[in-house]
């Protein structure tokens, strides 16, 4: 058929079309510590051993293996949730707002049941979180829905409120009043119940439960996105509002749906944030991050970098659960601050988004016929849906 | 340029003459030699059916499309016009469909973008604001400078494009569809206006489709079809009959396939209807009709008559004002699409690409759009994969959509597959009405043959159908019966087998008296 020849004809664009998408996520990363090498050398530190130390840090024996995990658990369940609302086409910028609810949800009901037992209380504090989240995601998605109110603000904004509502309850209401402290109560609850600590599945390690629960639920996910009808629904919706209301799905109801989705996701994150801490309390300095440690954030990357495809995710965030853990490594080793990991982390998306640009361009370039000629479809580009969903919403 | 000496409708070299213009695209030649001329003084209307080559001719003018042949001449000065600004610095104006305001600034600052302020870097926008009101006083123009735009009807709105066009001293204004967004009583204002523009020595161009209008303001006609000229007429000279004739031209008598059987239970019935527009107006104006089942009811008509925002309502995507929309035993007047569907409709949209498809999908993904749910291809919610792909290769091959494979993005596909496509998910379900807008618009020939040759298959497997069509041509071939839409009603039946294309033709134009009502033919509202 003539349209097969016309695709060997430009097997050659193909193949750095091809490049381009399948490598754009390694080159970007390998790009980003590039410049962090510079970065270093600048402040007067030896790369090399920066990088060894953040490497061993993060990834060498089973002790900073288990540490890399647990640190990536919330990365992973906030780029999951992500993920879900992206595909609806809806930006969820309100980690960070549904991570405090989450924990501050699943904390007054560790409380609140002091007596029941681990196999009871263990699902009730993780379900009372994703249900803080979902809460804290809902308003955002309905707003969006039903009366087209920028999520992007209104998740921002709703970070805001809920750092009050954070510091009001753990410097009022759920503070713990037993501590003896000289210069007024610092803002954290009591020592939780012993049963809502999440058990270490590996001795000698951080590793707990929460690190294969955020697994098993980013694997959930995946179904629930790319084989069930509601998640087509969610893909339907995300891709083309028109034609889904055509079609006579509930566009709204599943607008609204993904993103409380998205925000159970982000609380139910912020609930191994809390369970699976060392103080076994929920603990803030005042902001947001204070509590957070920026996953709400972080989560953002995490999800870019896994291609918003939740099981690529679980690579992702294992790569910069690893970051974070190793960068105080290297700070140790080098003298260069931790933060530097931060200043990594944003040139990653940099690179990346700039990767897909050029991806993007040498396609539209190559072939104009595009429209008008059936072709075999393109390898999945790992990113393109960044940019797309961009000049979606915009035709 | 100012406006030239007051000498209105005499003999000479006229404003502008457009000269065998030919402009092509891609597979269609949209300006096939077209000669045009326009006077000092006078009102010439460019006249035709949607896609006769009107809007083209004027773009050419504007300097928004180069000509590939022909030659324009501008007082007799033959020139180049290579982009609007050149054009209004010859003083040409044009007053789009969509006007070109800024929705949050004042009438003043309107008027004043994009002009030279006379105090150079500061604005002027008190003297700007004194020559608006002075212009509005000399055309009778009810226009406050300090108006701000969102806050004006769409009226005021298009006298502030009038004004703008008179601030900049065009002696040439073109207007595109002017009335299209007006009430009759503020046609009769802007007529009122457009004649004392002329009488300064200004030429003007008026496009419209409406009949009656045209041969109202109009000193010459120029009529457009498929591209070509086809007469410039005094307006003195021009009937109706002779404008509907010049604009139908005579059609290529088609081969037509009548219903084999008549008089099935009625199973699509609109009753007094009525349905606002996007710009606020109401468009379908007390409409009725019934699509009984086994046969195929055409609507014709010029577009903006109604007829989308008619479509819309019935398949729940517009709620109606009032009125009702009955579907089989369903009454579907307050209905959301998912109910239309329940109730058994099927609807093949106008706008494939926006509403028909997800071009992101993939052919399966498309073909499964309106059936996600169904216990056939999902259990407790999981997708059944296999049941769907048999399924979507089943449609692909009684469809003969073209395609590489399933997974094959439907933004790939050439405009027939991907109506075929919409049609294999829409019929897959065995509707009880079918609804398409627009069947074969930009469609090639086979795949508009194979569209036609399904819809008779579908009346004859005793379907309700009813098809909304500006292609004359289709509706003559394919239809049993034709309704014709004429500003938001149905002003009147004909029979394809009976009736000619001009006499329908005459319809389309408003003019009731063309065609007797059949016998036995629903009562149609009157307008």
């Amino acid at each position: 058929m003539s349209r097969f020849s016309v695709a060997v004809g430009e097997a050659w664009k193909d193949r750095r079309r091809l490049l381009l998408s399948w490598f754009a996520l390694p080159l970007s990363l390998v790009a980003a510590l590039l410049l962090g090498a510079i970065m270093m050398l600048a402040l007067g530190a030896n790369p090399i051993t920066g990088y060894n130390a953040l490497i061993v840090g993060a990834f060498d024996g089973s002790y900073a293996l288990g540490s890399t995990a647990v640190r990536a658990a919330p990365l992973l369940l906030v780029a999951v949730g992500i993920c879900v609302a992206f595909r609806a086409n809806v930006f969820n910028i309100g980690g960070e707002g549904q991570l405090a609810m989450g924990g501050l949800a699943s904390s007054a009901t560790a409380l609140a049941l002091p007596n029941l037992p681990s196999i009871e209380l263990i699902p009730l504090v993780l379900l009372a979180g994703a249900a803080g989240g979902a809460a804290w995601g809902a308003i955002p998605g309905a707003f969006k829905a039903y009366f087209n109110v920028n999520e992007i603000l209104s998740t921002i904004m709703l970070n805001l409120v809920a750092v009050q509502i954070m510091n009001w309850l753990l410097a009022g209401p759920m503070v713990d009043k037993t501590q003896n402290s000289t210069y007024g109560l610092i803002p954290e609850t009591r020592l939780l119940p012993r049963a809502s600590w999440l058990p270490i599945l590996i001795p000698n390690t951080q590793l707990h439960l929460g690190v294969l629960i955020a697994v098993v639920v980013a694997v959930g996910v995946w179904v629930l996105i790319y084989r069930t009808s509601f998640g087509f629904r969610i893909q339907a919706v995300g891709l083309s509002r028109d034609a889904s209301r055509y079609a006579g799905m509930p566009v709204k109801r599943t607008m609204t749906l993904a993103m409380t989705i998205s925000g159970a996701m982000c609380g139910l994150a912020g609930a191994l944030l809390v369970f699976g801490s060392i103080s076994h309390r929920m603990v803030t300095d005042g902001s947001l991050t204070g509590f957070t440690g920026s996953d709400g954030f972080n989560g953002i990357v995490v999800a870019l970098f896994g291609a918003l495809n939740p099981l690529w995710t679980i690579i992702s965030a294992f790569l910069f659960g690893g970051l974070l853990v190793g960068g105080d490594a290297l700070q140790v080793a080098t003298g260069v601050p931790a933060d530097m990991v931060t200043a990594l982390e944003g040139l990653v998306v940099v690179f990346v988004v700039s990767l897909e640009y050029m991806r993007r361009r040498s396609r539209t370039t190559s072939s104009p016929s595009r429209r008008s000629r059936a072709r075999p479809t393109e390898p999945v580009a790992p990113a393109e849906s960044l940019v797309t969903a961009d000049e979606r919403s915009d035709p | 340029m100012t406006t030239p000496a007051a000498s209105p409708s005499r003999e000479g070299v006229p404003l502008l003459q457009m000269m065998g213009i030919t402009k092509r695209f891609p597979g269609v030649v949209a300006n096939d030699r077209v000669d045009f001329d326009v006077r000092s003084g006078e009102i010439h209307t460019l006249f035709g059916e949607n896609g006769a080559g009107k809007s083209t001719l004027m773009r050419v003018l504007y300097g928004l499309y180069r000509p590939d042949e022909g030659e324009i001449q501008v007082n007799g000065a033959k020139v180049a016009i290579t982009s609007p600004a050149d054009a209004i610095r010859r003083g040409i104006g044009m007053i789009h469909q969509h006007f070109m305001l800024v929705d949050t600034l004042s009438v003043a600052e309107n008027v004043a973008l994009g002009e030279k302020s006379q105090r150079g870097p500061l604005t002027d926008l008190g003297r700007v604001s004194e020559r608006i009101r002075e212009l509005a006083d000399t055309y009778r123009l009810n226009v406050d400078p300090q108006a701000i735009i969102w806050q004006l009807s769409v009226g005021e709105r298009q006298r502030v494009e009038i004004i703008k066009a008179l601030y900049r001293n065009v002696s040439l204004l073109v207007l595109d569809e002017p009335t299209a967004v007006l009430t009759p009583r503020e046609v009769d204002e802007l007529f009122v206006v457009l004649r004392q523009m002329t009488e300064g020595g200004r030429g003007l161009v008026f496009i419209s489709h409406k009949i009656h209008e045209v041969l109202d303001i109009s000193d010459r006609i120029t009529v457009l079809r498929a591209g070509r000229n086809v007469g410039t007429i005094q307006s003195s000279e021009a009937s109706r009959a002779r404008l509907v004739e010049l604009m139908v031209g005579r059609a290529v008598a088609l081969e037509s396939q009548p219903s084999k059987g008549t008089g099935g239970e009625v199973r699509l019935s609109v009753k007094d209807l009525h349905v606002k527009g996007d710009r606020g107006i109401e468009a379908v104006r007390g409409l009725s009709l019934e699509v009984s089942a086994g046969e195929i009811v055409g609507i014709a008509g010029v577009s903006g008559n109604g007829q989308r925002e008619l479509s819309e309502a019935i398949a729940g995507l517009r709620t109606p004002l009032s009125g009702s929309i009955r579907l089989g035993d369903a009454e579907l007047s307050a209905a959301n699409p998912a109910d239309a569907r329940a109730a058994g409709l099927a609807y093949v949209p106008e706008e494939r690409m926006r509403d028909g498809v997800v071009p992101f999908f993939t052919v399966a993904q498309n073909l499964l759009l309106v059936e996600n749910r169904s216990r056939d291809y999902s259990r407790l919610g999981f997708l059944r994969t296999r049941a769907i792909r048999r399924h979507c290769q089943e449609l692909i091959s009684a469809f003969d959509v073209r395609t590489p494979s399933l997974d094959t993005p439907a933004r790939n596909l050439s405009g027939g597959n991907i109506q075929k496509l919409i049609m294999a998910r829409e019929l897959s379900g065995s509707p009880q009405v079918l609804l398409v807008a627009q069947p074969t618009r930009g469609i090639d020939v086979g795949a508009t043959r194979y569209i036609h040759e399904r819809l008779v298959v579908q009346r004859d497997d005793g379907t309700a159908v009813l098809i909304i069509s500006e292609d004359l041509d289709e509706i003559m071939t394919i239809c049993d019966r034709v309704l014709v839409m004429y500003e938001g009603t149905i002003i009147g039946s004909a029979d394809p087998r009976v009736n000619t294309r001009e006499e329908i033709g005459m319809l389309m134009a408003g003019v009731k008296s063309a065609v007797p009502p059949l016998a036995g033919e629903p009562a149609t509202a009157s307008p």
